[in-house]
């Protein structure tokens, strides 16, 4: 017996098969090399983020009572609101001082060396400027204390947020450690209070020297106007473009070519639709600047593609065997789409505006060119007049915050990306929702 | 070529449903269909046999105009029913496709509801006045389509949760709840078991009462069971035609003879 094939054992594991699994298993410690190096810097950016932001959701308010001296807003006590309306602004800042001034007098919360003026500088300067608008809208109370709630100006805001400290102040000229103790002092008593900031998601922008004014009501009003804008020209056009293209269109070169083309609008920068836009929309067909509805058509221009372009995938998805039956019982073309196929297709088309839109919303460039980079104080006003109104989007808040000087706005600029991530999640929850709802087997 | 009046005599009319004159079919530069002439009789079953790719589905296709969606497909020459061009510029595909009824190969039921599955083609052809009277259509071609029993406790249930043979006994009743004349079925059982097979087959032929059935098969054995009138497809050439028992027993043609004993094919 000397002519027996040798053969070999499964219980021992050849070079072919070890070469074969350690090249697995390397392949395996890449793919979580990868997963790990994303995740960090996902967490990097995110800490980085709401590190940050989180702060601009707080805010330091004062509590004083102010007596609305008829001596100062009414001189000659006719109640006339026309008169009332002639004192500006500075006018009213004199009353804030008197308040404060009544408080510095009290022992518990007198600090040496502050000097009224200073300590009238710790309260927004918007501050007079809300007081001013409460008289308006109330001159009867002309002659009263009234108790109102200030904005404490940004350096005492950023105090109790940590920017500031005792040392820095020290050395700013913007702020004194006097001031701080006063601050402080105001705590103690209970009238320095901190608590959450719905101003900054109500409020408009505010000039460079009162960044704890500075809200994002007005960005989130154009960006919303924007996005209704995008939703009802990109979903019916998109829709009824690829449902043309991919079900009745013959195909042929011109097709092909019109193909072609959506795929490479697709790939097109946004910065050159943000040229299109201020040829097109406002030189020559004469629309207003800085206006939701020019943005909005410039978003659509943008988010068309991506949406022609899922619905397309969407609609091949839906298999012919449902066509062929729908054609089969008499259905002409027509009703074969729109009872059968198109319904069939709602997940993948509704997911693929969803992310459409999500793009648009965070689309920075395009609205620079068209004017939406403007300081815009006034709220837009409902739709659809509204949609003609100067706006700002939250994509460009955050440009034109970044770009400022005090840190309080850097603050804020992250503040407002947390918003604008928090829109995103928002939407990219719907997106999945409605799929879910709507994916049916078949 | 024909004209109406020469097939309108009393023959004609009362034994043949579909005639084919000509018929040439070309996808692109494929010839698929060479010249077939065939005559398909009322309240008959017509069975078309051959090998794959042979054209029996493409032919089939023809006849409900199915082939007009694909771009490429060309269709020359006459198919008559009862007398009318099928091809003629005035018919509506959608007009023709609800008196030639189609079951296909895959059962491929809505992604609906029972009922709406079979209320479907009634509703948007409107032969329904209202709700009862739907209702009825429904029953009525459930029954007929030999599923009633099975579905009548749960006909809001999806048509895609029923088992394979019933989804094709559903698409059987949706068909013939237009009331087509003709039924067309590409090979309907070729995605069933044997026991799905048999219960659509003893369909058929209880259908045959009412329709003039055409069937596509790949199995010689059904063919045989099912049908009256054979037809014998090769290359995209109608090789036979004939009665299924001469067909199958005492066939004319070498190529027939070869298939039916398993030698081409």
């Amino acid at each position: 017996m000397t002519d027996v094939t040798p053969t070999t054992s499964i219980l021992t594991v050849d070079d072919r098969t070890r070469r074969r699994n350690v090249a697995e298993k390397r392949f395996r410690t890449y793919g979580v090399i990868a997963i790990t190096l994303a995740m960090l810097a996902l967490v990097g950016l995110m800490t980085s983020i709401f590190s940050g932001g989180l702060p601009a959701f707080k805010q330091t308010f004062i509590t004083l009572d102010v007596y609305l001296d008829p001596a100062k807003l009414d001189k000659d006590g006719s109640s006339d609101l026309e008169k009332i309306r002639k004192v500006s602004t500075f006018g009213y800042a004199p009353l804030i001082k008197k308040a404060l001034e009544e408080q510095l007098a009290k022992p518990e919360l007198a600090v040496e060396g502050l000097k009224s003026k200073d300590a009238a500088k710790m309260i927004s300067k918007e501050g007079a400027a809300e007081m001013r608008r409460f008289v308006l809208a109330n001159p009867d109370m002309i002659g009263e204390t009234v108790s109102f709630k200030f904005l404490a100006s940004g350096r005492i805001d950023g105090y109790y947020k940590g920017r500031v400290t005792m040392q820095s102040a020290e050395r700013d000229k913007n702020v004194s450690p006097q001031q701080l103790q006063f601050a402080d002092k105001l705590k103690d008593a209970g009238l320095l209070k901190t608590s959450f900031n719905w101003g900054f998601l109500t409020r408009a922008d505010a000039s460079e020297n009162r960044p704890e004014a500075a809200g994002l009501g007005v960005a989130i009003l154009g960006s919303v106007y924007m996005m209704v804008i995008v939703l009802f020209l990109a979903l019916p056009i998109g829709v009824a473009a690829s449902i043309y293209l991919e079900e009745f269109a013959p195909k042929n070169w011109f097709t092909d070519l019109v193909e072609v083309n959506i795929s490479n609008l697709a790939a097109v920068p946004s910065i050159v639709f943000g040229i299109l836009g201020l040829a097109i929309f406002i030189n020559f067909a004469g629309l207003p600047q800085s206006a939701p509805i020019v943005g909005g058509l410039v978003l659509t221009l943008m988010t068309l593609p991506t949406i022609i372009i899922a619905t397309r995938a969407s609609l091949k998805a839906v298999p012919p065997s449902i066509r062929d039956a729908a054609l089969g019982v008499g259905a002409s073309k027509m009703q074969a789409v729109f009872h059968h196929v198109l319904p069939l297709a709602a997940p993948g088309i509704l997911t693929g505006t969803i992310i459409g839109l999500a793009q648009a919303l965070g689309e920075t460039a395009p609205l620079l060119l068209i004017g939406m980079v403007a300081f815009v104080r006034e709220y837009p006003s409902a739709p659809p007049e509204g949609f003609f109104d100067p706006a700002a989007a939250l994509p460009v808040q955050v440009y034109n915050w970044t770009q400022r000087a005090d840190p309080a706005f850097v603050e804020r600029a992250s503040g407002a990306i947390i918003v604008l991530l928090v829109f995103l999640l928002l939407m990219n929850t719907i997106a999945i929702i409605l799929r879910r709802r709507f994916e049916r087997r078949w | 070529m024909y004209d109406a009046p020469q097939l309108g005599n009393a023959m004609d009319q009362t034994t043949t449903k579909i005639s084919a004159r000509n018929v040439q079919v070309h996808y692109g530069d494929t010839h698929a269909i060479k010249d077939v002439n065939v005559d398909i009789d009322a309240k008959t079953v017509t069975a078309f046999i051959g090998p794959s790719g042979c054209g029996k589905s493409t032919f089939l296709r023809c006849i409900n105009r199915m082939n007009d969606t694909i771009d490429i497909c060309r269709v020359t020459g006459d198919i008559l029913i009862d007398g009318e061009d099928i091809y003629d510029k005035r018919v509506d595909p959608v007009q023709l496709r609800a008196k030639v009824g189609m079951v296909f190969q895959k059962p491929n039921p809505f992604p609906k509801s029972i009922y709406d599955n079979v209320a479907y083609g009634p509703r948007i052809h409107g032969l329904a006045k209202n709700k009862s009277e739907l209702d009825e259509i429904v029953e009525k071609s459930l029954r007929r389509g030999a599923i009633w029993d099975e579905v009548k406790d749960r006909l809001d249930a999806p048509g895609t949760g029923l088992s394979g043979g019933q989804q094709q006994r559903l698409c059987i009743a949706r068909a013939v709840a237009t009331e087509p004349e003709v039924l067309l079925m590409d090979e309907p059982c070729s995605a069933l078991d044997p026991i799905a097979t048999a219960q659509v087959e003893e369909l058929i032929d209880e259908l045959r009462s009412q329709f003039s059935v055409v069937i596509v098969t790949h199995s010689m054995q059904q063919a045989a069971r099912v049908s009256q009138k054979t037809a014998f497809f090769h290359l995209g050439n109608l090789v036979e035609f004939g009665d299924t028992t001469q067909i199958f027993t005492n066939p004319q043609d070498e190529r027939t003879q070869n298939y039916i004993t398993g030698r081409i094919g």
